[in-house]
């Protein structure tokens, strides 16, 4: 079930992603879904899960791009590594803490990223901040909210269910 | 068995490295030359290198320590036989220097109207007043006493008795009981060589002033005193000054080298009192 999970996760954030790049081609992209999988699974498995999930969802990634195979990988590798192992050792359980390993975890891919672009591709370092911390912020809520959808969704709608039922024999 | 689930430190570093692996594979240098092969190459020309500093450090340490052990002996061999070598070689030297002074007096021999025989000086006198050697020629050679001895260089001395069998003693010119009849080549001025105790050891006696006699001319035989044969050059006049009373004051140096005195000849015409005739010619 596990694997399932984490095959669908990586699968449906690049399908996502790169529908998203689509509808956004020319513009800024305040949005890295594979990176949110990545972190989300790191966070919720554990560091081995997170480091197999970066390095997966890194390389495919990179594949689909069409650049230099393995730096997106190199760098979800490291984020899933570092969240899992974190998420391992502090209780990151609640919103706030997810949402500082979110923002956190994107900055650091991004400056990650870039620094091994810039580094093979023999340019400068130019890290864009704003537009990095637009899109960690978005990364942010996006994978608290995916933690809230997974775990309080299910509760959220069997209660919802009950309260139909029990309002229905009421009414009815 | 490795369980990758204990050991995520394990998977991350085998899946960086792969990861860097990849990247390094499609990435090329400056040079166009892709960054793996760069890297691999690098990477392995420095193995390269130490396995070869190893291997040079191994042969150098087999060849100059344990492959050495019997160098130790052969070097005392060598060393013997630099020594015979040298030894050996000085004995060439010597012959080829013999061979030369032989060849000299060879031709003084052809050269001499006189019958002569080689001899070989073979000993010095220990007396150092009385300048005498003594030769491997005696009177079964025919050597008989007063005979004249030559050498390439001019006149030697003369036998003084007795005379042994197979070996006598030569009066050297330059001794100062030797005496010639002597008389200067260029000017024939007449008068008599005898030894000093002096630098140079010959001094030319009866020379008087009125003659020609400079430094340089050679002094010959005369041929009076019976002894030496005429002409044999004695030694060449070094200093002639005008003496206080009739005679002049000559020195003359030797011409044959005493210091180095090996071989000699013999003249084998027994000594006779010059005529009178002789001595006024």
């Amino acid at each position: 079930v596990k694997t399932a999970v984490v095959v669908i996760a990586i699968v449906g954030g690049l399908a996502l992603q790169a529908t998203l790049s689509g509808l956004m081609i020319g513009g800024p992209i305040a949005i890295n879904l594979v990176l949110v999988v990545v972190v989300y699974l790191a966070l919720a498995y554990g560091p081995v899960t997170g480091v197999l999930a970066g390095t997966i969802a890194g390389l495919a990634q990179d594949a689909l791009a069409g650049g230099i195979v393995g730096i997106g990988g190199m760098s979800k590798t490291v984020i899933g590594f570092v969240v899992g192992v974190l998420g391992a050792q502090f209780n990151l359980s609640t919103t706030v803490p997810r949402l500082v390993m979110f923002v956190a975890a994107t900055f650091v891919h991004e400056v990650m990223f870039e620094g091994l672009h810039a580094l093979v591709g023999g340019r400068h370092f130019t890290p864009q901040y704003s537009a990095t911390m637009a899109q960690a912020l978005v990364n942010g809520l996006i994978g608290v909210s995916i933690f809230l959808i997974v775990e309080q969704g299910p509760e959220t709608l069997q209660r919802r269910r009950l309260r139909r039922g029990t309002f229905g024999r009421k009414r009815f | 068995v490795l369980d990758i689930r204990r050991r995520t430190g394990v998977l991350f570093g085998i899946l960086m490295v792969a990861q860097v692996l990849l990247v390094s594979a499609q990435v090329q240098t400056k040079t166009g030359v892709r960054v793996l092969q760069a890297v691999t190459f690098e990477v392995f020309s420095r193995v390269e290198v130490a396995t070869a500093s190893i291997l040079h450090a191994t042969r150098h340490g087999w060849g100059d320590y344990i492959a050495l052990r019997g160098v130790r002996a052969e070097n005392e061999n060598l060393r013997r036989r630099v020594a015979d070598l040298e030894v050996r070689l000085q004995q060439e030297h010597a012959l080829a220097a013999r061979s030369q002074r032989l060849q000299e007096l060879m031709d003084l021999k052809t050269q001499a109207t006189v019958p002569t025989i080689a001899a070989a000086v073979i000993a010095g006198n220990p007396d150092s007043a009385l300048r005498t050697v003594t030769i491997d020629r005696g009177s079964a050679d025919g050597v008989e006493p007063d005979m004249a001895v030559i050498a390439p260089g001019g006149i030697v001395g003369r036998i003084i008795g007795p005379v042994a069998r197979h070996a006598a003693r030569v009066q050297l010119i330059i001794d100062r009981n030797a005496a010639a009849g002597a008389l200067t080549e260029r000017s024939r001025a007449g008068g008599m060589i005898v030894g000093a105790e002096s630098n140079p050891p010959l001094r030319m006696e009866l020379v008087s002033n009125l003659t020609d006699v400079k430094p340089g001319d050679d002094v010959v035989a005369s041929g009076v005193d019976g002894i030496f044969p005429k002409g044999y050059l004695i030694g060449r006049v070094e200093q002639a000054d005008r003496g206080a009373g009739l005679y002049r004051t000559i020195t003359v140096r030797p011409g044959v080298d005493f210091s180095s005195l090996e071989e000699v000849l013999v003249v084998l015409t027994p000594s006779r009192p010059a005529t009178r005739d002789e001595a006024v010619k």
